[in-house]
């Protein structure tokens, strides 16, 4: 579904992705594990269109998008989650999630969209005419994921999302991510929480400086001596 | 009493025509987060376009208004697109203000050009004679001016509010970068907002035009008011805007009536201070608010 060949991406003068080149097939569950700064965030960002890579090509579902705006790419079905939620904050929670429904492909649907996505997230019926800003922490996260669901997304990006949240609330999101993965969702995911996601997903990628260093099943992933040492503290 | 209530009335009367000069300011500031130092000379462009309509075909000032609104959307629309756009990525921010005093100067050059040093006169239609409304005497045309104001306040809270396009020029003004995650053509947003703040200009002018003489230099003589309304109701806020215009219009009516005409100005930036103040971020802003979501 998606085929990164061999990008270089990054800011200005710094290069920080080199020569990354990795596949989500439908219906999988796919996680990249590295440490901070080894360019999880960067790829994504590099999917969505926000960054531009230098060289390689980016396809998704054969189609091209190297070159292509970051709203057209969610036209085609890429959602990202970015880390840090980036709700609209002087929005109502309605509001935001009805700007995650302003894809084409989800206007249609918004009513139906939004049924199914309260049943996921039932306590935010109760916030839905709050403004995004006066939610706590965790109830944000829960927005900007149900925000993402929204779009009807072929191909759902998560950047970090239980950064900076309670073990608590980690835990939901956990289970909620579960629960998207339950329903036969494409998922791409980036998560400092490596042994939980490990545990959801099919298959992973090993980031370490830019470079897909490791790539296997999650299963053998969880086995391996170097993903147990570095990311696993094992 | 009764002059009281003129003199309130007067205040009413110039706090509609600050508030309808202030609106597309406040719009594309809040929007795309550029002053455009030349708002006043659009005012003078729209203002010119509906002398030479009124006069050339012999039209109502009021019915120019649909060929001025459109005309200052496309001056808006390729404002933003081929001066402001390039300018975006400009390492300084303070490019773009220096841009657009450019095109402020440029288009007073302009109109000099065509239309020379004289003052334009747009046939008044009727609309300066004064009618008795209760206890005051109004101008036909300024009760028209505050009218249209409120209704376009309204208006531009509906449309942004509820409806699609409306929210999304709402979500790029609060986080551009998630805005565009969720499929929003940014820039087209930014082009479509400068062109809709332009067009109220444009309105504005056709209102503005059979009360007040043209000249090139008109958009100079506006624009300082229009620019106290829109720091006063806060940055960005459209009905901030409207009730900072009728707070300087009443300051202005009413200082001007019991202190003297000489210290008008005095009391009204005076207020203006003393409320910035107390309320930096204007009486409707939010900008300052430190809940924000990082």
């Amino acid at each position: 579904m998606l085929n990164i060949e061999g990008i270089d991406a990054g800011y200005g003068a710094t290069t920080i992705l080199n020569g990354v080149s990795l596949e989500v097939n439908q219906s999988e569950v796919v996680t990249i594990v590295g440490a901070n700064g080894a360019g999880k965030t960067t790829t994504l960002r590099t999917i969505a269109g926000l960054l531009k890579p230098t060289t390689g090509r980016i396809l998704f579902e054969g189609e091209d998008i190297t070159k292509m705006s970051a709203h057209d790419i969610v036209e085609l079905g890429i959602t990202l989650i970015p880390e840090g939620r980036q709700l609209f904050p002087d929005m109502t929670v309605r509001e935001n999630l009805l700007m995650g429904a302003y894809r084409r492909g989800a206007r249609d649907h918004q009513a139906e969209t939004m049924d199914h996505v309260m049943e996921l997230f039932p306590r935010i019926r109760e916030r839905l005419d709050q403004h995004a800003s006066s939610l706590s922490g965790g109830e944000q996260q829960m927005v900007a994921i149900a925000r993402g669901m929204m779009a009807r997304p072929k191909l759902l990006m998560f950047d970090e999302p239980s950064l900076g949240l309670a073990p608590i609330i980690v835990a939901q999101v956990f289970e909620v991510i579960g629960k998207i993965v339950a329903s036969g969702a494409t998922v791409l995911i980036v998560e400092q929480n490596v042994f939980n996601t490990l545990k959801a997903a099919d298959r992973g990628y090993v980031l370490e400086n830019g470079s897909i260093v490791l790539s296997d099943t999650a299963e053998a992933l969880l086995k391996d001596d170097h993903v147990r040492q570095a990311y696993l503290g094992i | 009493m009764e002059t009281f209530l003129q003199v309130v009335a007067n205040g009413l009367m110039l706090g509609g025509l600050f508030a309808i000069i202030s609106i597309g300011l406040t719009l594309i500031f809040g929007i795309i987060k550029v002053v455009n130092f030349a708002h006043g000379e659009f005012l003078m462009a729209g203002m010119f376009l509906t002398y030479l309509i009124t006069t050339q075909l012999g039209l109502h000032p009021y019915a120019s208004v649909v060929v001025v609104a459109p005309a200052l959307f496309v001056l808006g629309a390729v404002t933003q697109k081929l001066l402001i756009q390039p300018l975006l990525s400009a390492r300084d921010e303070h490019v773009q203000i220096f841009a657009t005093v450019g095109l402020s100067t440029a288009m007073i050059n302009l109109a000099l050009l065509i239309f020379g040093a004289d003052i334009a006169n747009t046939p008044s239609s009727g609309l300066r004679s004064s009618i008795q409304l209760g206890p005051v005497r109004i101008l036909e045309g300024q009760l028209y001016i505050l009218i249209c104001a409120a209704l376009l306040v309204v208006g531009l809270e509906f449309f942004l509010r509820r409806t699609q396009t409306g929210r999304a020029i709402r979500a790029v003004a609060q986080n551009r970068a998630a805005a565009q995650l969720m499929g929003i053509n940014v820039n087209w947003i930014y082009v479509l907002s400068f062109g809709i703040g332009a067009a109220c200009v444009g309105l504005a002018s056709s209102l503005v035009a059979p009360l007040y003489p043209t000249s090139s230099t008109i958009g100079t003589y506006f624009v300082l008011t229009a620019f106290v309304v829109v720091v006063l109701g806060g940055l960005g806020s459209i009905p901030g805007a409207f009730v900072g215009a009728i707070i300087i219009g009443l300051l202005d009516s009413l200082a001007g009536f019991y202190i003297g005409s000489d210290l008008r100005e005095a009391v009204v930036f005076g207020v203006f201070l003393v409320i910035l103040i107390l309320k930096p971020s204007g009486l409707f802003g939010t900008r300052l608010k430190l809940s924000h979501i990082s």
